[in-house]
């Protein structure tokens, strides 16, 4: 294979192409043209006049070749000396003179230069996006309560089996890995308290540690977080999938309510099923938690019983009185995200991440607040 | 004739025990533009499919440029063909100009900078405007998008183009300059067209032969004027049906004018 080359004559204005101009051979002949006419790049390159184009030992040429020589040539002078050239097949003739008219409208990209006052303006942007987005979650919020209370008493528009369906996938389906994960997490937490409690020789305390932690924090807590990166991203992607196929518009069109359809069973669904699943959740923690008292700490099953039943039933319910918040900000904010999504496949992805990662932080933050608000009130 | 550029024979397609296609043959000739029409379900996508390889077929050869498809190396069989899909299939977290550069980068090897300055060349070369190449596929209209898969499809200059209903889902007026653009290209780039297309105007436009996909088979594949006189009665309701019709006078008019 012959390699593609040029030469180029200043005095007589006379270019010579050889070998093979195609694709392949671009980056090279670019670097070669650009060495040789001494510029930096094609865009810049100085536009030389052409008298006559030899092309005696061209084999082929493609698009990509003959574009090199716009930037190089004077354009008419090239149209003509292609034109003139006996060599050239017409269809080669074609193609130089096609590539050469169409990059006439080319333009150089526009460069981007960073300014100081870009990044304020982004700050800005973002920060207005924040309230934006803050406003349309109250929105949001304010727009679901209020059609849970026109459909509350109305018993005939109640969407009973949309309601046990998702009370069946992001609820009963949740309880073997909410189970399990507790019961790992209740059996670190003993491990962990025992390793502490050792040194003092309060070993048994680990019982009210595993116990107090389980039923205040930790069984709501982990049941939360579990569901707002199974269930919220499960809403979001329902709904903007729905979204993107034009469904809601579907449905407005009709003359349905999408938040009574949709977000509606949505929320019922979580506020009933979470409260269970952090049952679930303290359940299975203490009884990891008492598995390794058992086998690992000498604690009898029925000492454990003992000092479970001495502590007092407030702290249960401080853990459970979190659970219904916790359940709203998951469906409404996996719903309200799932409404965000654009036209695009992609905007579902972006979304889906947007809301598992907000209803973790807002779950966390709560769950401080709470903690904050009981100690003060000594609950 | 010369040489065919494609090679179809006896090929065989099926999903299951549904068969998409029996004892096919088809032939494209160098620098021809052929159209490809069926009904709904006819297989003509399965059989653009199963020329790029795409779809292995359960018996029958593809032939592509002499070589049997399935012998072809996957990255020369790139560098021969070029696709355009029905919706563009665009990469939708990269700009025009990125997703005409992929190519070039992965297969041709060229630096991102030379890249750039190509993928420009394609762009103005398919009558897209300058700034397009840095806007990304979903700012893009119905029109630019099968514009840029047409610039990402020549990227590397292929021999032979496969576009699947290029014309589908855009204004008469946007499907009238594609199907213009589309001959202009092949004239200039010396390109054989294997078009797939429901679209009765493209196939008056632009088309030299027709190939009819129905019965499982290619019942016919002539210039369009003996496809339309065929005795077939999928092919006299497809041509002398009301849109039929209507795009027969349309042509006479053009070509009055002209």
């Amino acid at each position: 294979m012959t390699m593609a080359s040029f030469t180029y004559h200043y005095e007589d204005q006379v270019l010579c192409l050889r070998g093979k101009w195609t694709v392949e051979a671009y980056p090279q002949l670019l670097k070669a043209m650009l060495q040789f006419f001494h510029a930096k790049n094609a865009d810049s390159a100085k536009q030389q006049p052409l008298q006559k184009l030899d092309t005696s030992e061209l084999d082929v040429i493609d698009s990509s070749g003959a574009s090199l020589l716009h930037y190089f040539f004077d354009h008419d002078q090239l149209s003509t000396a292609i034109q003139a050239n006996a060599n050239l097949s017409p269809q080669q003739q074609a193609l130089m003179l096609t590539v050469s008219a169409s990059l006439t409208k080319d333009a150089p990209p526009q460069p981007k230069p960073y300014r100081l006052g870009d990044g304020i303006a982004k700050l800005g942007e973002q920060v207005l996006r924040q309230v934006e987005h803050s406003n349309s979650l109250f929105g949001f919020i304010g727009l679901t309560l209020i059609t849970f209370l026109s459909v509350l008493l109305r018993p005939w528009r109640w969407r009973v089996t949309s309601l046990v369906y998702h009370m069946q996938h992001s609820g009963v389906h949740a309880v073997p890995i909410i189970a399990l994960l507790t019961f790992l997490v209740g059996a670190v937490v003993a491990f962990l308290g025992a390793t502490v409690l050792q040194d003092f020789g309060a070993t048994i305390y680990t019982v009210d540690l595993v116990a107090y932690g389980f039923m205040r924090e930790l069984g709501v807590l982990l049941t939360a977080i579990l569901l707002a990166g199974r269930t919220a991203s499960a809403y979001t992607a329902q709904i903007g999938s729905m979204k993107v196929n034009q469904e809601i518009d579907a449905m407005r069109v009709q003359g349905l309510n999408p938040i009574e359809l949709l977000v509606i069973p949505r929320l019922i669904a979580l506020l009933i099923m979470l409260p269970i699943l952090t049952f679930v959740a303290i359940i299975f923690g203490i009884l990891g938690g008492a598995s390794v008292a058992l086998f690992s700490l000498d604690i009898s099953s029925t000492q454990f019983l003992y000092i479970i039943q001495e502590i007092p039933a407030k702290h249960f319910w401080v853990g459970m009185s979190k659970a219904p918040i916790f359940a709203a900000v998951i469906a409404i904010i996996g719903c309200l995200e799932g409404f965000k999504v654009g036209k695009s496949a992609t905007s579902v992805g972006i979304h889906t991440t947007s809301s598992v990662v907000q209803t973790i932080f807002i779950v966390i933050l709560f769950d401080a607040l709470a903690a904050l608000f009981f100690m003060e009130m000594g609950w | 004739m010369t040489q065919p550029i494609i090679r179809i024979q006896g090929l065989r397609n099926q999903f299951g025990i549904h068969v998409v296609h029996d004892n096919l043959d088809l032939e494209v000739y160098r620098g021809e533009i052929l159209g490809v029409v069926g009904g709904s379900g006819s297989g003509k996508s399965v059989l653009l499919r199963s020329i790029i390889g795409l779809q292995t077929p359960a018996a029958g050869t593809v032939e592509l440029l002499g070589n049997n498809v399935r012998d072809i190396k996957k990255s020369q069989l790139e560098k021969q063909t070029g696709v355009l899909f029905q919706s563009g299939a665009l990469y939708s977290s990269m700009t025009v100009a990125e997703n005409i550069s992929v190519p070039l980068i992965e297969h041709a090897k060229f630096s991102r900078r030379d890249a750039a300055l190509l993928a420009r060349m394609k762009i103005a070369l398919t009558g897209l405007p300058a700034h397009a190449a840095d806007l990304y596929p979903a700012e893009l209209s119905g029109g630019m998008i099968k514009r840029a898969a047409l610039a990402r499809a020549l990227a590397l200059d292929p021999a032979v183009l496969f576009l699947d209903e290029p014309t589908a889902g855009l204004d008469p007026i946007g499907a009238a300059a594609f199907d213009k653009l589309l001959v202009t290209l092949r004239d200039a780039l010396d390109l054989t067209v294997f078009l797939v297309t429901h679209d009765l105007d493209t196939l008056y436009s632009s088309c030299d032969r027709v190939a009819v996909l129905a019965e499982k088979r290619v019942i016919i594949a002539e210039p369009l004027a003996n496809v339309v006189d065929y005795d077939h009665p999928w092919i006299q309701d497809y041509f002398h049906g009301p849109r039929g019709r209507a795009a027969i006078q349309a042509q006479t008019r053009l070509h009055q004018e002209d």
